[in-house]
């Protein structure tokens, strides 16, 4: 038996083979945890359903984060079929493309902020409102984040600042539902070729970069963060709460300089 | 060693889920063989895989049918 035997998990953003959703439904499969899956609109659930039955999975609910009515009914047709919650994995995120290249003030405006905000961190929160009573004791909620919540990177733009409101999202989160011994936290992998990050301006550059300039000389894979994730979604992870764990590479100990 | 334009059809049919036998190099991914956004921005992404190449955004808008995909990769692996 795995280290999530028993335990069922509702797993967002899986949308391709390439997803971090998939790097983390792989392990958490592994580890003998039964999923559910949403997928953004109706017209990618074939595509999500497809994907779920890799994992054994049949459950795949519609949810359009923008939407609180969505949301609802993710968690009351969960409940249904399901008598509690002990994981929620978190991987949404988005902003028009146009404000996720170039020159960061000519980009943004407060619309992509709204809907950058709203999408990549309102919807932690909002899903967890929604969850609350079905999540056990024990439970562990998590989010994926990344550097540019804490440094200026090209391109990245709005979405950094929508990647810090939600690693402060996990900080306030993870005080209101500690008491009941639920835990939240949210991995901060290094860039990763993934269909989301096709929308970012430049990104093949910035992978290289990135690879160059960590210490293990390489960029992360969706299978190693998916491992971080099904430990911090696991009772091994029983004291961590509020982190926001690094997974890439060593690339933010460095400054950013090539090893000769 | 199989030449660039087979290697980009078994690319494109297993990415797209069609008989490989379906892929022909006028094929556009959209029309015929039925691609919707997703799949062309994974099927660039396999093809940078396959070809260890960097495809620019501005390049991989135009690259939407098997021959487009071809011709870039052949003219930037001769580089």
């Amino acid at each position: 038996m795995g280290f999530l035997a028993d335990r069922k998990i509702l797993i967002t953003g899986l949308l391709s083979e390439r997803s971090i959703a998939y790097g983390i439904a792989e392990a958490c499969h592994r580890e003998g945890a039964t999923l559910a899956f949403t997928c953004a609109n109706e017209g990618l659930k074939d595509r999500v359903t497809d994907l779920a039955r890799q994992f054994d999975s049949n459950l795949v609910l519609p949810c359009d984060v923008a939407s609180d009515q969505e949301i609802a009914a993710v968690f009351s047709e969960l409940a249904s079929q399901w008598d509690g919650l002990d994981g929620l994995v978190h991987s949404i995120a988005f902003a028009p493309r146009a404000a996720l290249r170039g020159d960061f003030l000519d980009a943004i405006s407060r619309d992509t902020f709204q809907i950058a905000h709203d999408i990549s961190s309102y919807s932690f929160a909002g899903l967890a409102k929604a969850a609350r009573p079905m999540l056990r004791e024990g439970a562990s909620l998590l989010a994926l984040s990344y550097l540019g919540a804490t440094r200026a990177i090209p391109n990245y733009n709005v979405m950094g600042l929508a990647k810090a409101s939600l690693e402060a999202n996990v900080r306030y989160m993870a005080m209101a539902l500690g008491k009941q011994q639920i835990r939240v936290n949210a991995i901060s992998a290094g860039p990763i070729r993934t269909p989301a990050a096709a929308g970012i301006g430049n990104f093949g550059q910035m992978l290289k970069r990135a690879a160059e300039a960590t210490p293990l000389q390489r960029n992360v894979t969706i299978e190693e963060v998916g491992n971080i994730a099904a430990f911090l979604l696991s009772p091994l992870a029983s004291a961590m709460t509020g982190e926001v764990i690094m997974a890439d590479a060593g690339f933010s100990h460095g400054a950013g300089l090539m090893a000769e | 060693m199989e030449n660039i334009e087979q290697r980009v059809k078994k690319i494109v049919a297993e990415q797209l889920g069609v008989p490989e036998t379906d892929v022909k190099i006028e094929s556009s991914f959209v029309n015929d063989l039925g691609a919707d956004s997703l799949d062309t921005v994974e099927l660039v992404m396999a093809l940078e895989e396959e070809f260890e190449c960097e495809i620019p955004d501005e390049e991989a808008e135009k690259i939407t049918t098997v021959q487009q995909a071809v011709d870039y990769v052949s003219a930037n692996l001769s580089k």
